[in-house]
């Protein structure tokens, strides 16, 4: 067997890899339950996967057949039911995660320097995520496939100049149709999962490059002990394996329990009208996205049209997104973690978490002038929590940081 | 070879030159696969013009045919319906139809339509594309009172009256389209073509 693994190692570097990312990485020893949520994030993408590759067996990327294929896939195919809730519900579980994952890095202060690239890399990902998510969620080829995706597509009718020009090529015709379903699916099942797995494997190289953030916010690197490893660091395996084995074997539990029980979801994560076949001459009296996007929908509503053009809407919603990049610059406090922070993050803060919680109620509720209200004020603190941030990381008031991390 | 001196600018220029030139090469291999995403010549095609018989329209009502994939409503308004037009256009926020997108010029008048009583209009609401719902009843009680008739859109909350005009506040910027359209006859109408009229 050591014949065999030197054999390997002389022409590849398994036992070098083994230790530089598990056996000898070194992560700090005080992670708690936030840090389950990227190793939980991984095997979500490994699900989401395996389930597709097993749905493309059966179904049809054609107008005509699409929606049928998917009845089909629930009916008739030999657990097909099954493969078919693993990967819708893995879908919403995906963004459950991944907005779990984001939190813990704004409270903790991961985004801050030197992990501004392990950021950058993350919102790359939760970009190429929701694009995954809403090119998928055509392929049913229901009601809500259907107008969802042509207000989607239209958002992008709306950039001045060239919109119509880059709708109808994002469609390949005039409307949502056969061409716009199959594009779709060979974006769902070939283009963006590969570019996904090269973000995912980037964003984890860039992670064992700096080394894991931790609640503390300190860096374990600065304090060595006399064999070279960090005093206050473990070894990634066994410690940390086993430990997310543990958050694998709960979130399994409450994975199994929405795919045997609650599939749908009481209509959060598969939509009352996608059961209803695609018809073009019809909208279904209430539209709403599946629940991940929810908040950049109300959003978008909640901005009225200027000049008449409805562009500053879709523009508030795309900066809603993309101004997550800016984070770790508009974070100016000398600590990171929320343990040593003043009141005023921890404000800005709460009010942030409200306000996206707000929003996505608001974005599946249906359109009321009050409500129109409600979602201007908080799009408003929701910007605010972005804009404001130089500002009140500056003046807030900080506790000094340990030397080393702490085991509350 | 290390008494070979290597001329630093040269070798700049040459890289630059192969990267600039490989640039140009990537962009004309991208374009046709960029431009193969277009609507085919068959998606093009599609958009062939519609005849439809008006007589099956009932006062009051509306049908919807389909037109490049599109809706397009006829409705049939009734005298209380067209009456109700002129009150309301401090609300409109193009009373007149002076965008001259969302008509052909001889559907500019205050009824948007060539016969005051048959409204053809493209049921694609401006905003973001939903098919907005035809609430004919005057003052529901979700739509308010003074609701003279018209669509509602259950997406976004965009509201038009009984010409497809759109009411201020909605988010849809403009009105609906009316399409190009021409009479064959009396009761006979081709939606998509209106054979050189407008010009």
């Amino acid at each position: 067997m050591q014949k065999l693994l030197n054999w390997v190692d002389e022409r590849f570097p398994l036992t070098t890899s083994y230790k530089a990312h598990l056996s000898e990485y070194f992560a700090p020893r005080n992670f708690n339950f936030w840090y389950f949520f990227g190793s939980l994030a991984l095997l979500v993408l490994v699900i989401q996967i395996v389930s597709g590759i097993f749905l493309t067996m059966h179904y049809k990327p054609d107008a005509a057949m699409a929606f049928a294929s998917v009845e089909y896939i629930m009916r008739d195919v030999d657990w097909g039911w099954l493969i078919r809730y693993i990967h819708s519900t893995g879908a919403s579980m995906f963004f459950v995660v991944v907005y779990l994952h984001m939190f813990r890095g704004l409270i903790y202060g991961s985004h801050r320097k030197p992990r501004e690239l392990i950021w950058i890399f993350g919102v790359i990902i939760y970009l190429v995520l929701m694009g995954e998510a809403f090119m998928g969620y055509l392929l049913p080829w229901g009601q809500m496939s259907y107008w969802g995706a042509q207000v989607i597509v239209n958002l992008f009718a709306t950039v001045p100049f060239i919109g119509g020009d880059l709708s109808e090529w994002i469609r390949g015709d005039y409307v949502i149709g056969d061409a716009t379903l199959n594009r779709f699916f060979a974006f769902h099942v070939i283009a963006l999962p590969l570019v996904l797995l090269g973000l995912v494997a980037a964003h984890l190289v860039a992670l064992h490059e700096v080394g894991s953030n931790n609640p503390d916010g300190v860096e374990i690197k600065k304090l060595k002990g006399a064999d070279g490893h960090p005093l206050d660091g473990i070894p990634f395996h066994p410690y940390y394996s086993v430990k997310d084995i543990l958050g694998v074997v709960v979130f399994l539990m409450v994975f199994s329990a929405i795919v045997f029980f609650a599939p749908e979801m009481g209509g959060y994560f598969l939509e009352a009208n996608n059961f209803i076949p695609a018809d073009s001459l019809k909208t279904p009296p209430h539209i709403a996205p599946v629940w991940y996007f929810t908040p950049y929908y109300a959003i978008l509503r909640a901005v009225p049209p200027i000049l008449g053009s409805q562009f500053p809407g879709v523009a508030a919603m795309g900066v809603a997104v993309l101004i997550f990049f800016a984070l770790p610059w508009l974070d100016r406090s000398p600590v990171k973690s929320i343990r040593y922070r003043g009141p005023k993050f921890k404000i800005a803060l709460t009010l942030f978490v409200l306000a996206f919680i707000g929003l996505g109620i608001l974005g599946v509720l249906p359109v009321t002038d009050l409500y129109t209200w409600i979602s201007r004020v908080l799009s408003v603190v929701y910007f605010a929590f972005f804009l404001l941030m130089p500002w009140y990381t500056k003046h807030d008031s900080y506790k000094p940081v340990p030397e080393r991390v702490t085991d509350k | 070879m290390s008494d070979i001196s290597v001329d630093g600018s040269k070798r700049r220029f040459l890289v630059t030159m192969t990267s600039a030139v490989g640039g140009v090469a990537v962009l004309g291999v991208a374009s046709p696969f960029v431009m193969s995403m277009m609507p085919s010549a068959r998606a093009k095609a599609a958009g062939a013009p519609v005849e439809v018989d008006l007589s099956k329209v009932e006062p009051g009502m509306l049908i919807a045919e389909e037109w490049r994939g599109k809706p397009v409503w006829i409705v049939n308004r009734t005298k209380e319906m067209l009456d109700m037009l002129a009150k309301h256009d401090d609300k409109l926020t193009d009373p007149g139809s002076e965008n001259t997108a969302q008509q052909p010029e001889y559907c500019k008048n205050p009824t948007r339509s060539i016969k005051p009583e048959y409204l053809i209009v493209v049921g694609i609401c401006t905003h973001l594309g939903c098919s907005p719902t035809f609430r004919k009843e005057l003052g529901p009680a979700d739509l308010g009172a003074d609701w003279p008739g018209g669509w509602f859109c259950p997406c976004h909350g965009s509201r038009f009256d009984l010409a497809a005009r759109v009411f201020n506040g909605s988010p849809a910027p403009t009105n609906l389209v009316i399409p190009p359209h021409k009479y064959l006859s009396e009761t006979k109408v081709l939606i998509g073509d209106d054979q050189g009229a407008a010009a």
